[in-house]
């Protein structure tokens, strides 16, 4: 192995594991990104049904 | 602007910085004269190496403010920082490892840089395990918080390791007659841009990491609202 392809070698795994790491971090935030998504949704939707039950009380009540 | 597009710009100016090393470290940089062309890598190893110890001294000042305050933001900034740091820990011994070979002719040697610099990477491999372990749990990160600490102390060892025992490494920027050991002003140039690149590359990365983590916390945050709001409605 000749002197350039040391030169080669290290810097084709600097490049390969620092993209490897953003690869790592954004499929990361893809998938939490989703998973906020969801988990909003699913509040949304209770906080809704809470306030449509208290309506038909109300008007139960009433 | 928006944290988005804040995160775009470092990228790119990343980006651009990296463009301005590598046309320096390959075109404009003279070839070292006893060495040779595989010098060049000297160019992209000490960069690591400094993102490594300001990483590393980050996950110290976060466990600080973590212990002190007790707020979750410290701990995820520990956290990315301590990541960060063993992806160019990692380099600065494989870079080192490979450019040690044709010059040292040995991949390894219980030199006093490779082996304090060693013993780093183990502390902060030791910190990351002991956080997959703990989970999100509270005493995880108490726990974490200390180890970063204390880690910290083998960093600036690690710097003054080439003054304070026999070494084959060599001490090119805090040369023991004082001053740099590098020839020519383009290689301090390209030394200066290459450091440059990697700062701006290392916010960069530290910010979408830590990103994530506080995106992780306000998911379980939110999962526990979550819970709450279901048993509550289930109740009714």
């Amino acid at each position: 192995m000749d002197n350039l392809s040391y030169l080669f070698a290290a810097y084709a795994i600097i490049f390969a594991v620092i993209f490897g790491y953003v690869l790592f971090i954004w499929r990361r935030q893809v998938a939490l990104e989703a998973e906020l998504r969801a988990m909003e949704a699913r509040m949304r939707a209770l906080d809704e049904a809470a306030v449509a039950t208290k309506a038909a009380r109300f008007r139960a009540g009433s | 602007m928006n944290g988005r597009g804040v995160r775009l710009g470092l990228g790119l100016v990343a980006g651009a910085l990296m463009l301005a090393a590598l046309y320096m470290v390959f075109v404009y940089v003279p070839t070292e004269a006893d060495q040779g062309i595989v010098q060049r890598i000297f160019y992209f190893h000490v960069p690591c190496a400094w993102v490594a110890f300001v990483s590393f001294a980050l996950v110290a000042i976060a466990g600080i403010f973590y212990l002190w305050l007790g707020q979750q933001v410290w701990d995820d900034l520990g956290y990315a920082a301590a990541e960060t740091g063993m992806v160019f820990c990692t380099l600065v011994l494989v870079t080192g490892s490979i450019w040690a070979k044709p010059i040292w002719g040995a991949w390894w040697t219980w030199d006093s840089r490779l082996t304090t610099t060693l013993i780093l990477w183990l502390l902060y491999g030791g910190y990351l395990m002991l956080r997959a372990m703990a989970g999100d749990s509270e005493q995880g990160a108490r726990f974490g918080a200390v180890v970063g600490i204390v880690a910290a102390i083998d960093v600036p060892i690690v710097i003054v390791s080439v003054r304070l025992w026999r070494t084959i490494h060599p001490a090119v920027l805090v040369t023991r007659q004082g001053g740099h050991g590098l020839e020519d002003p383009r290689m301090v140039a390209t030394l200066l841009v290459a450091l440059a690149a990697f700062t701006a590359l290392f916010i960069w990365i530290l910010c979408l990491r830590f990103v994530t983590l506080r995106m992780h916390t306000r998911l379980g945050a939110l999962a526990r609202s979550l819970a709450l709001a279901e048993a509550a409605a289930q109740d009714s």
